[in-house]
């Protein structure tokens, strides 16, 4: 689950971290109001993506008429597919310099990974291409922690002067958020020493594992919703995995490596798939719920089912398909390929029960229904 | 990590449904299963064998060298790291969706123990003609057949598959290696390829790789190295970018991850990849007669 800036910065400050002044606001008139109170500000679109700045998606604003009109000018805009509904009203900082930091789950050491840099603002992969030498990183054990003592270590030889401690101060508190919240990624991007001497985080990109949204009920309402079709919604709703897509070819599977190789199998015979949709592990037995869902699709034009069961039985998928056929009784062609645990079971059935003849190899099935959709 | 008859599993959650249906499927195809986990049943028998309150009091009376965990997703880092510290070799962890942090810490406790894990959200591993653990479907004559291909795979449903075409293209397995869809695995793609250059009893490999990560670009170093023939299939190059389509391992963001990386490291490797699991067979055909024409060459020259 993506955390956009001010819900990051809301998680931040609920955990004892010290964050800009700000507001969130959804119309020029609340940011009018919000530059009011605050004073100078920057108008940031709160959309859970990066490149807001390049995009125009940021803006500084002197006086509350200049705050509206950034509001008015950034609200409706589209960044990276999302549409901007609000935006964040915040204080502006006096900048001494821009640091980099971050917490990530690092699938090369199995382990937390905390990285700072003393040069903020740009892309992370821009400055370890460009400027390695300002990267530290540092994998953390994550049994024992990340301390002062480590921050220390990680920021050694650095040129931080005065800024060191509480840049250390900041490290520890970022991973001990990362840590609290299961986050698979906390970002801080530009982490700002101020000219007062405080280093506070400007940006806040976080992450939180979809896994363990389960206990970490007090923040999940914090999340961004993802942009979903009505379509995915209803699979959201299902406990399905479904994902709209723009081809003419719906596409049932089990299992996500088999599902994603149907779809490629469906583009390498010329066709497009309509759709992503598993129902392997537990979902099994949703094989009704599934059909109908890749069928609400209006560009189906055919449709293949792809079994192959090793835990998923193929009968039982099998058996749900069959019955939902029959309740919706759809127009659509529909091309079977059926192996593994039940295979002899669940052939039979669709043979009987729908008078269709499953095809051996997958591609035969995939090539019939790229051919019936044309 | 190729799992052998002579391998003592531990079934960790033997008395769950799926626990209970895999534990006899796994007795059935000749799994040496020595007992099982659960806490409130300890001291009683399920499938034949006892029950357990822990792993370690599983390995204080009698032993056991494998465990696999049937576990939910909340309670797996507890089971996981009971079967690490009690000694296992080997864990085998099918659960999906642990939390990552969970994760992290179960890999922790194994490297400090040595043990290795596979998984999280591997399907298992499979002997054909010797034994598995997990929930492949081993007895199914059409997917698993004893020979000489080794097979990787991160899906269970997509291994299947690849399975099922080797036997119809005529080559059996000598191992099935399913490593899991996880972001965060125990043994990687090169962990399982490495396993399978080393096994006298591979003539082959057909490795099966996904979008997301870069473990099929890691192992490719490998492919380069070895005169085993090594054929490949990889998933989810019609997958739109920025997506996890399904395995939370298969997303591609930027260049990362991507099909055209995973290929390219793999063809400049020297391994043939196809670009339809069908064509597996042929390739495989191919490639093994070329290596036979060498090494008979090979045999003339000496």
């Amino acid at each position: 689950m993506n955390f956009e800036e001010h819900a990051g910065k809301s998680v931040l400050a609920r955990a004892g971290l010290s964050v800009p002044q700000g507001r969130l606001c959804a119309s020029a008139q609340e940011a009018e109001t919000a530059a009011r109170a605050i004073g100078p500000v920057v108008v940031k679109a709160q959309v859970p993506t990066g490149k807001r700045g390049k995009s125009g998606g940021v803006k500084l604003a002197a006086t509350p008429e200049e705050a509206a009109a950034s509001a008015q000018a950034i609200l409706g805009m589209e960044i990276g597919g999302f549409p901007v509904a609000r935006v964040l009203v915040e204080e502006q900082a006096a900048i001494a310099r821009e640091f980099y930091a971050a917490v990530l789950n690092d699938p090369a050491s199995r382990s937390p990974l905390v990285l700072f840099s003393t040069e903020g603002g740009m892309d992370i992969e821009e400055v370890a291409a460009t400027r390695p030498e300002s990267l530290r990183r540092m994998a953390v054990d994550i049994r024992k922690g990340f301390g002062p003592a480590d921050a220390r270590r990680l920021l050694l030889g650095l040129d931080l002067g005065e800024a060191a401690v509480p840049v250390a101060a900041m490290l520890v508190d970022l991973y001990r958020v990362y840590r609290q919240h299961d986050a698979e990624l906390l970002e801080i991007n530009p982490l700002a020493l101020l000219a007062d001497g405080r280093v506070v985080p400007l940006d806040c990109k976080l992450t939180v594992d979809d896994s363990a949204l389960y206990r970490q009920a007090d923040i999940a309402g914090l999340g961004a919703k993802e942009p979903l079709s009505a379509l995915e919604e209803r699979g959201r709703a299902l406990d399905l995995k479904y994902i709209e897509l723009e081809g003419n070819v719906g596409v049932l599977a089990n299992g996500a490596g088999l599902t994603m190789t149907t779809m490629d199998v469906v583009s390498h015979a010329g066709g497009r798939p309509s759709n992503f949709l598993e129902i392997g592990g537990e979902a099994y037995t949703k094989g009704t719920e599934a059909l109908d869902l890749v069928l609400s699709n209006p560009g189906v034009k055919s449709l293949v089912v792809n079994f192959c069961g090793a835990f998923a039985r193929t009968d039982v998928m099998a058996g749900g398909v069959i019955q939902a056929w029959k309740t919706l009784n759809p127009t659509v062609p529909v091309f079977f390929s059926i192996h593994g645990t039940g295979e002899d079971e669940a052939v039979r059935m669709v043979r009987e029960e729908l008078g269709i003849e499953p095809y051996d190899r997958m591609e035969d099935a995939i090539s019939a229904a790229v051919e019936a959709a044309r | 990590m190729i799992v052998r008859k002579s391998d003592r599993v531990l079934v960790q959650g033997i008395t769950g449904k799926q626990g209970t249906f895999w534990t006899e499927q796994m007795q059935a195809y000749g799994t040496t299963v020595v007992g099982g986990v659960n806490p409130k049943k300890a001291g009683q028998s399920h499938c034949g064998v006892p029950i357990f309150a822990t792993a370690k009091e599983a390995m204080a009376n009698g032993g056991f060298n494998v465990s696999v965990m049937f576990i939910p997703p909340a309670a797996a880092k507890a089971a996981a790291i009971d079967a690490i510290e009690a000694g296992a070799k080997t864990v085998v962890c099918l659960t999906e969706h642990i939390p990552a942090h969970d994760v992290m810490e179960m890999h922790a406790a194994a490297a400090e123990h040595g043990t290795r894990i596979i998984g999280p959200n591997t399907a298992g591993i499979v002997t054909p003609g010797e034994c598995f653990v997990g929930i492949m479907p081993a007895f199914n004559p059409r997917v698993f057949q004893p020979g000489r291909v080794g097979v990787i795979s991160r899906s269970g449903s997509l291994g299947t598959l690849v399975c099922l075409n080797l036997v119809r293209g005529g080559h059996g397995q000598s191992a099935f290696l399913g490593i899991g869809g996880d972001p965060m695995i125990g043994t990687t793609t090169k962990d399982a390829l490495a396993a399978l250059i080393d096994d006298p009893g591979t003539d082959a490999i057909a490795l099966v790789g996904e979008i997301g990560g870069s473990m099929e670009e890691e192992a490719a170093e490998l492919v380069a190295k070895t005169d085993k023939p090594v054929v490949s299939f990889i998933a989810g190059r019609a997958s739109p970018p920025g997506k996890k389509m399904g395995h939370a391992g298969a997303i591609v963001t930027g260049d990362r991850g991507s099909y055209a990386s995973k290929r390219g490291a793999l063809e400049r490797a020297g391994a043939v990849v196809v670009d339809v699991p069908g064509d597996l067979p042929a390739a495989l055909d191919a490639l093994m007669a070329e290596a036979a024409k060498r090494s008979g060459a090979q045999r003339l020259a000496d």
